[in-house]
């Protein structure tokens, strides 16, 4: 046990080099980002949520809903890979796993703060999620383990700075369970609607785990790289050999995820419900078939799997650029998966309803989902700035 | 399971049946689920433990105690003589103060033209929370701010608990539940439990309202009502919607 102060301890892992003009304009540029972008989020709460989101009777979920579950699947995975490489050991992305237990407290922060301004009656939710719980709502349980998640990755990342070594082990491997649970209700959230027959079914909390471990190989690539870009610094050998590592993994997984999805759309056509096959549809040949086939397909799996591929693992800046097309491709998966739920109309056929409902986000849909990434960014700086030097530390021992 | 083709099947009716066969079958009522091709009752699911006529009929011919509620109440539409006046869904706005605008109501008559020997067909198709046994919104609140009256088996809300997540909206297979953006809460029909139900009346303001006695009221237990003799109607075709959900609805259908 130290008795340092405060002062001390962030004398020890502060990165000063980091304090260039230029990193304090984009520090301050996020800042900016993330307070007008969740300010349109806080006019929902002055307006109404019916007048600020575009969300509607048959519609009552959107991209604000699917950016949460971004954000969220991304913290999962990079909280499993740090565990595993703090627990296991034997992985080569040891080194960077401090990184990337800031980055999963990071990602969850993002993705509360949009899940913050979606809920009509967040203060509700502080007081009846503790005093009138539901246990058979996958809802209650993902709230409260993303919770204690995020409760145990922060005093994880205390003992990391502090140097209590064991504490943050015994914490990031409860963390990370409370991730993974978290992650399989936020899947349960969709798979245990009958009503809607394109998120029914036992695959999808295993579709989303896998994405989890997609989107965390993915972050943890990029943010890795680009902590090195900002410090204009070349990458240590082991540093290198952490990130090959997650480029090993992020393949992997792709190939995975391009499996799963592949026969989670095949599925549809098979037989089944009239609802999931139509909905189908709208990904395939549909209102959603260009953001599935070049955003998810091209973007998010083709041109990785190529760039990695060339890049033998070798050239990061590439692999780099494989990681931030996944998440683009993830991002823009989570929002079809959650729109093509709900596109058609339950009671097709009736009142001359079109196959499939309108739904384009409002802008202010697009605020919040800006003030979410300006979050997540203004976190990776503000870590590199503060805690650049724990990031960094392993290399020199 | 597509009730329109089904129901063109040609009804090969019930009296071919033998004697005991038939007599179990109607007295099964409530527990007949799925298709009977060779008889009448299309679907009908009430009870969670229902089944069809081929297993052990002792099992699923419900007691009085085996209903889940003191009084369990439901209601038949008969759909065929609605006539889309619209009487059913301005009284249930006046009565339970439904805001305008937003996607607020809390019963609706959806419409379709269909095609039959050559002519074209209106049909109107009243709609409303269905009240189910095993009610996907209730399952899914975090706050148990919607939950089943422990009384009458209604789906009720206690609008202060209510967070506003809307996941009751995007699991309730009816379409029913709509953000009530002046409680600002999600709300629903509640067959008007508080509005009349609380001061005597035996009937919902939709079904009081209704001139051609399409909606019908009351306890599915009690064999006085009408309800219960409805249901119980021999040669009846009676369907529930969606019943591929399992959500065991307490709305049921029927030409009549």
């Amino acid at each position: 046990m130290t008795n340092k102060s405060i002062s001390a301890i962030f004398a020890e892992t502060a990165e000063p080099r980091l304090a260039t003009p230029g990193m304090n304009r984009a520090t301050i540029f996020f800042l900016i980002v993330t307070v007008v972008g969740l300010s349109c989020g806080v006019l929902s709460f002055i307006f109404g949520h019916h007048i600020i989101y575009n969300n509607t009777r048959e519609m009552p979920w959107g991209m604000l809903i699917s950016t949460y579950a971004f954000w969220a699947i991304t913290s999962t995975g990079l909280c499993i890979y740090a565990a595993m490489s703090h627990v296991f050991g034997g992985t080569r992305m040891g080194i960077i796993s401090n990184r990337m237990v800031w980055m999963s407290i990071i990602c969850i922060m993002g993705a509360f703060a949009t899940i913050g301004v979606e809920i009509a009656s967040p203060h509700r939710m502080l007081i009846y999620n503790i005093i009138s719980p539901n246990p058979t709502s996958n809802i209650w349980w993902m709230g409260t383990l993303y919770g204690m998640a995020v409760g145990c990755m922060i005093i994880e990342f205390a003992g990391i700075v502090t140097g209590l070594a064991r504490i943050a082990l015994i914490l990031g491997v409860f963390g990370a369970i409370a991730e993974v649970l978290a992650n399989s209700c936020l899947g349960g959230v969709f798979a245990t609607l009958p009503a809607r027959p394109y998120w029914y079914g036992a695959q999808l909390p295993i579709y989303f785990l896998t994405a989890a471990f997609l989107s965390g190989a993915a972050a943890t690539i990029l943010f890795n790289v680009l902590a090195y870009k900002i410090r204009g610094e070349k990458m240590s050998h082991a540093v290198h050999l952490g990130v090959k590592s997650a480029g090993k993994a992020m393949t992997l997984v792709l190939i995975l995820y391009a499996v799963a999805t592949f026969w989670r759309l095949v599925s549809f056509y098979v037989g089944g419900p009239e609802l999931g096959r139509t909905a189908a549809d709208a990904l395939i040949s549909g209102p959603l078939s260009i953001n599935f086939w070049v955003i998810e397909v091209c973007v998010g799996l083709l041109i990785p799997i190529i760039l990695i591929i060339l890049s033998r693992l070798e050239n990061v800046n590439m692999m780099a650029f494989a990681g931030f097309l996944v998440l683009v491709g993830q991002f823009v998966a989570r929002y079809d998966l959650v729109v093509a739920g709900q596109i058609v109309p339950q009671n097709l056929g009736w009142d001359g309803l079109p196959p499939f409902f309108n739904y384009v986000p409002s802008i202010f849909e697009f605020g919040v989902i800006a003030g979410g990434i300006g979050v997540v960014a203004f976190g990776f700086l503000m870590g590199e700035r503060v805690f650049g030097k724990t990031f960094t530390q392993k290399e020199h021992h | 399971m597509n009730i329109e083709d089904l129901e063109k099947e040609k009804n090969e009716g019930i009296e071919n049946l033998p004697l005991l066969e038939r007599r179990k079958f109607l007295q099964m009522g409530l527990t007949v689920t799925g298709v009977f091709l060779g008889g009448s009752v299309l679907s009908l699911t009430s009870v969670s433990h229902a089944s069809d006529q081929n297993t052990d009929p002792e099992m699923d011919i419900p007691t009085d105690d085996q209903y889940p509620y003191p009084i369990h109440y439901g209601m038949v539409m008969r759909q065929n003589r609605c006539i889309d006046c619209e009487r059913c869904v301005e009284a249930c706005k006046q009565t339970n103060h439904v805001p305008d605008g937003h996607g607020a109501y809390r019963t609706a008559i959806q419409e379709r033209l269909t095609t039959e020997n050559g002519s074209e067909k209106r049909e109107f198709r009243p709609v409303l929370c269905n009240h189910c046994n095993r009610p996907p919104c209730v399952r899914v609140c975090p706050t148990k701010a919607t939950y089943k009256d422990p009384e009458t088996g209604i789906v009720v809300m206690d609008y202060k608990k209510c967070i506003g997540c809307k996941t009751c909206m995007a699991a309730c297979p009816y379409n029913a539940r709509y953000f009530n953006h002046e409680k600002y809460a999600i709300d629903k029909c509640n067959f008007c439990i508080d509005t009349r139900l609380a001061e005597g009346k035996k009937e919902t303001a939709c079904t009081a309202a209704c001139p051609a006695k399409v909606r019908i009221f009351g306890d599915l237990k009690d064999k006085s009502t009408e309800i219960y003799h409805l249901l119980h109607t021999p040669d009846t075709k009676i369907w529930v919607l969606r019943p591929d959900t399992g959500a065991l609805p307490n709305v049921f259908y029927m030409n009549a």
